[in-house]
């Protein structure tokens, strides 16, 4: 397939031509810059980009398929972006989100792509805002971006979706671990999932204790919603709260405002990811190692020509 | 491995033995590859359908069922059918010798059948993503 077909085809919604581009791309390939200027700026822009997060086991992957189900209902055409961690060890990936969302393999305005984080941390991989653009090229007017299984500070996933629903379960942890969770801190929509579970009840009323808290600091409405997704419970209203909120960003504008800080967010990562693999060189070439790490690295960055801070 | 091999574990059919598809994805995974699992129970165009979404670089199908001889050549087909002859097909199970060469004749490029090494599977699966590039 050459460039100029790939380039024609996502834009005809050939599920071929949509999985090269994003190949390319998240390969970096020579080909990867002439897809990425090929895209167009008003296709994203009316785009309803959601993160789901959460810790592992919550159930994102159940709700992701959910949510895809309700879309379809709705007629909407939807991209889901899978991302699953990469092993430190051998560099591979075990992608198995889309177990549970292989119902809606044979529909075509279903969108798939399972992604590794290929060694980034965040809980999101590199390509995965490029991935979404492609897909809001080909038409897609919801994506969703499951990230891998977090913790307490992946965060990277606040900053490229327009909202983000953190997923919690009963028994992954007390209150004292969902003060700590940073994520709680920035989600837009609290979504205790396995509302059915012992203990759901008292989890929804712990959590909107941190909304009533988090809406008088940051005066912002902070969603509780619960769901059993293996059921289906609670998803229908989910995805109008998506709605709803993503209505308010836009009329007071901070929309906008969040969407031009993910992109100047997205311009330094991938600054430092395409100058990564020259300081590697850099660093290879190097026999002495003895010294401070940082005082090595500020002098390799100075012999490159690039003018350290402090 | 410098360059990200993808590549498709799936499982057609109604047989639901799924150690022998996770035993080899472990070990792909191991090897460096990105392995996307599908899952027990899915038809051959639900496979390729993701395989082409997924742009992987080879499909890898298990068969416990006897099911084989209709179901490898239908992933190749339904693959053809979405424009991907390109993408390889790498089947394995409980395979009678007789059928390795309808199913090679099919399309498939390779049959592993029980006592075949990981070694030997995993570096199938590396000629197959390496030659497709």
């Amino acid at each position: 397939m050459n460039i100029a077909k790939i380039i024609a085809g996502v834009s005809r919604r050939d599920p071929r031509a949509i999985g090269r581009a994003i190949s390319l791309v998240e390969n970096h390939e020579p080909e990867a810059p002439v897809i990425l200027a090929s895209l167009e700026p008003g296709k994203i822009a009316g785009c309803l980009v959601v993160g789901i997060t959460g810790l592992p086991g919550a159930g994102k992957s159940t709700l992701t398929a959910q949510l895809i189900k309700e879309y379809r209902k709705q007629g909407v055409r939807i991209g889901i972006v899978a991302v699953d961690p990469s092993s430190p060890l051998s560099g591979g990936a075990l992608l198995g989100d889309r177990v549970r969302m292989m119902g809606h393999a044979l529909d075509q305005d279903v969108v798939i792509r399972s992604m590794a984080t290929r060694g980034r941390l965040g809980g999101v991989c590199g390509s995965a805002g490029a991935a979404v653009r492609i897909m809001a090229q080909s038409g897609c007017q919801v994506v969703l971006i499951e990230t891998v299984g977090v913790g307490q500070s992946e965060m990277d996933i606040v900053r490229m979706a327009d909202l983000t629903a953190m997923v919690l379960a009963p028994g992954l942890g007390d209150d004292i671990q969902a003060m700590k969770a940073g994520l709680l801190e920035v989600a837009d929509i609290l979504v205790i999932n396995k509302a059915d579970l012992r203990g759901a009840d008292a989890l929804v009323l712990d959590m909107k204790s941190v909304a009533h808290q988090r809406q008088e600091r940051q005066g912002r409405a902070v969603m509780v919603c619960a769901t059993i997704a293996s059921q289906g419970e609670g998803v229908a209203a989910l995805a109008r709260t998506f709605k709803k909120i993503d209505g308010h960003l836009q009329d007071s504008g901070e929309k906008e405002q969040r969407r031009l800080q993910a992109r100047r967010h997205e311009v330094i990562d991938w600054a430092v990811e395409l100058i990564r693999p020259q300081i590697a060189e850099y660093v290879a070439q190097k026999a002495d190692f003895s010294g401070d790490p940082m005082l090595l690295a500020r002098h390799i960055l100075a012999e490159m020509g690039v003018e350290s801070t402090e | 491995m410098n360059k990200k091999y993808r590549v498709l574990i799936g499982k057609p059919g109604l047989d639901g033995h799924d150690r022998g598809a996770k035993v080899i994805a472990q070990a792909l995974r191991d090897h460096g590859f990105e392995v996307i699992y599908t899952g027990i129970r899915r038809s051959p165009a639900e496979i390729a359908a993701a395989a082409v979404q997924e742009d992987v670089d080879a499909v890898g199908l298990s068969s416990l069922s006897g099911a084989h001889l209709r179901l490898f050549p239908a992933v190749v087909e339904e693959l053809a059918k979405a424009g991907a002859d390109d993408i390889p097909v790498v089947g394995g199970g409980v395979i009678p010798p007789d059928d390795i060469a309808i199913l090679q004749a099919a399309g498939v490029r390779q049959i592993f059948t029980p006592g075949a090494t990981l070694e030997e599977v995993v570096d199938a699966f590396r000629m197959a993503c390496v030659e497709r590039k």
